[in-house]
């Protein structure tokens, strides 16, 4: 489930941790760790930001592989894991990972399309110790749902909302954004009260991966984002208190860096299906060879002092504008995923930021962008098959 | 990261002896534990870490689904005799459970 992406400071939990200034060592611990433990997914979301190039199952981490990770983890500091992919209940062996986790004092959160999510199955995990569930959804209307997913999943999403809320876990839905349903925001709240949800992460897209294919018929412009906004804050109004409604901006309509991850090694670290260690889950292109891997590596090696971890922790990498800019230490000068996708240069600033002297590049692009999607042919790039 | 001391108390207007015989434990949802690595107490929720300053640790580990709310307040009291412990830790709990951490 690549879309619960850590861009914003409550995925992981601590929003504003002690971080490191500038010489950084040693580093404070980690708290959280998104482990990816499959590419994997019966699901083709246009908006993936999972690689283009998959991980294939044949290398992936095995169950024992994965139980060391999340001990080493526990010694290293971390307190929550989210268990995502792809789609993690294809691995057979969860329980298992959840188990180790939870005895190694780790919250677990399970991030999940919904589908393979049976009563015997989510039952096997609670008693293992899963502590929540995050479940995507796509529009609240099955058709368009299905177009937007690549896949019919409606029925087995509503199935694994009940089965959330009977075992008495938490349930989050998790929404990624863009033109095919920006202005469906009402009829998607509705859903989550319909089933129960506790909290609803309304997500724009991040342009990384399989969504940077999809990036023009995803961008919405600047008009629809304004309404969805407005709808947002009637609902925030209406259900203060009783549900939690979470908005990750729009960096390249908002011309606003995001705080990617509470900076680069900062607060927490990805675990991708073959072990490589990412400070964040988009990071794997940038780093390319040079991602570490658990494989090869201590974890707290790997989190301390292998180069991947610190080349952008910190500010000393910094270059102008931002070296001078007093948000630095908000934004982190945004995302260094984002400016060596859109610059191929990753020292540089996040493009999306309006001070960025390459802030053309996705201005032109917001500029282009047109209204809500075609409701019947949205325009999407599929993965091919599933899985 | 939010951090909770026993003294942050929100609702002080409501009656404290109401719910004297309610047992809370921790919701299914919320961890407690003591962290090593950074040397604090720490409640671990979906999506949040809270930081338990003070005396709140102590208070949360008795929280264990048997002990009712008098036999908390008792045994805090026999371990900090000085303390105002009748006054501040039934409302304490009530706001562990308004946040939804205990049940
Ligand atoms: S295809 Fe959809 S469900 Fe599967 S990993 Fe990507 S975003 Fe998640
Ligand atoms: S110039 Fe850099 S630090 Fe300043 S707002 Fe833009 S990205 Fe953030």
């Amino acid at each position: 489930m690549s879309e619960a992406f850590g861009v914003h400071g409550a995925q992981g939990g601590p929003d504003a941790a002690a971080r490191p200034t500038s010489p950084p060592p040693p580093p404070e611990p980690p708290w959280a760790l998104l482990a990816e433990l499959t590419h994997g997914c019966p699901l083709r979301c246009a908006y993936c930001s999972n690689p283009v190039k998959l991980i294939g199952r044949s290398v992936e981490l095995t169950g024992d592989e994965w139980c060391e990770v999340l001990r080493q983890a526990a010694e290293l500091g971390v307190v929550q894991t989210h268990l995502s992919g792809g789609e993690p209940l294809l691995r057979r062996d969860l329980p298992r990972i959840v188990a180790t986790a939870d005895e190694a004092g780790i919250h677990t959160q399970l991030v999940t399309s919904g589908v393979g999510l049976h009563e015997a199955r989510l039952a096997e995990l609670v008693d293992a110790g899963l502590r929540s569930v995050q479940l995507s959804v796509q529009h609240a209307d099955p058709a368009r749902a299905d177009l937007i997913a690549g896949a019919r999943a409606t029925g087995a999403k509503e199935r694994a909302a009940r089965l959330v809320r009977e075992a008495g876990l938490p349930l989050g839905l998790n929404a990624v954004l863009h033109r095919a349903n920006l202005d469906a925001l009402d009829a998607l709240v509705e859903l989550g009260l319909a089933w129960g949800a506790d909290r609803i992460e309304l997500a724009n897209t991040q342009f990384y991966g399989w969504a940077m294919e999809n990036r023009a018929a995803l961008l919405p412009d600047p008009d629809q984002v304004a309404r969805a906004r407005l709808t947002l804050e009637r609902w925030r109004v209406r259900l203060a208190g009783r549900m939690e409604l979470v908005w990750v901006a729009p960096d390249y309509v908002d011309a606003t860096a995001k705080p990617c991850m509470g900076g680069w090694g900062a607060v927490s670290l990805t675990v991708a299906p073959d072990g490589s260690v990412l400070p964040c889950p988009a990071a794997a292109e940038l780093l390319g060879d040079d991602a570490p891997n658990v494989r090869d590596h201590r974890l707290d090696w790997i989190w301390r002092e292998s180069p991947a971890f610190t080349r952008y922790r910190g500010e000393d990498w910094m270059r102008e504008p931002c070296r001078s800019c007093e948000l630095r230490a908000v934004d982190f000068g945004g995302c260094r995923c984002q400016a060596y996708a859109l610059t191929g240069d990753a020292a540089r600033t996040d493009p999306a930021c309006h001070r960025s002297p390459d802030h053309d590049l996705v201005r032109a692009l917001v500029d282009a962008a047109r209204g809500p999607a075609p409701e019947d042919h949205p325009g999407f790039a599929y993965r091919e098959g599933g899985t | 990261m939010r951090d909770i001391a026993t003294s942050d108390r929100r609702d002080t207007a409501t009656d404290d002896r109401v719910d004297l015989d309610w047992r809370p434990a921790l919701a299914r949802s919320v961890m407690f534990r003591h962290d090593r690595v950074r040397g604090a107490d720490l409640l671990l929720l979906p999506e949040r870490v809270v930081v338990l300053r003070g005396a709140a640790g102590s208070i949360v580990k008795l929280c264990d689904g048997e002990r009712d709310v008098a036999a908390i307040v008792a045994e805090l009291a026999r371990r900090h005799p000085d303390a105002p412990v009748d006054a501040e830790v039934p409302a304490f709990l009530r706001q562990l459970r308004a946040e939804g951490w205990l049940r």
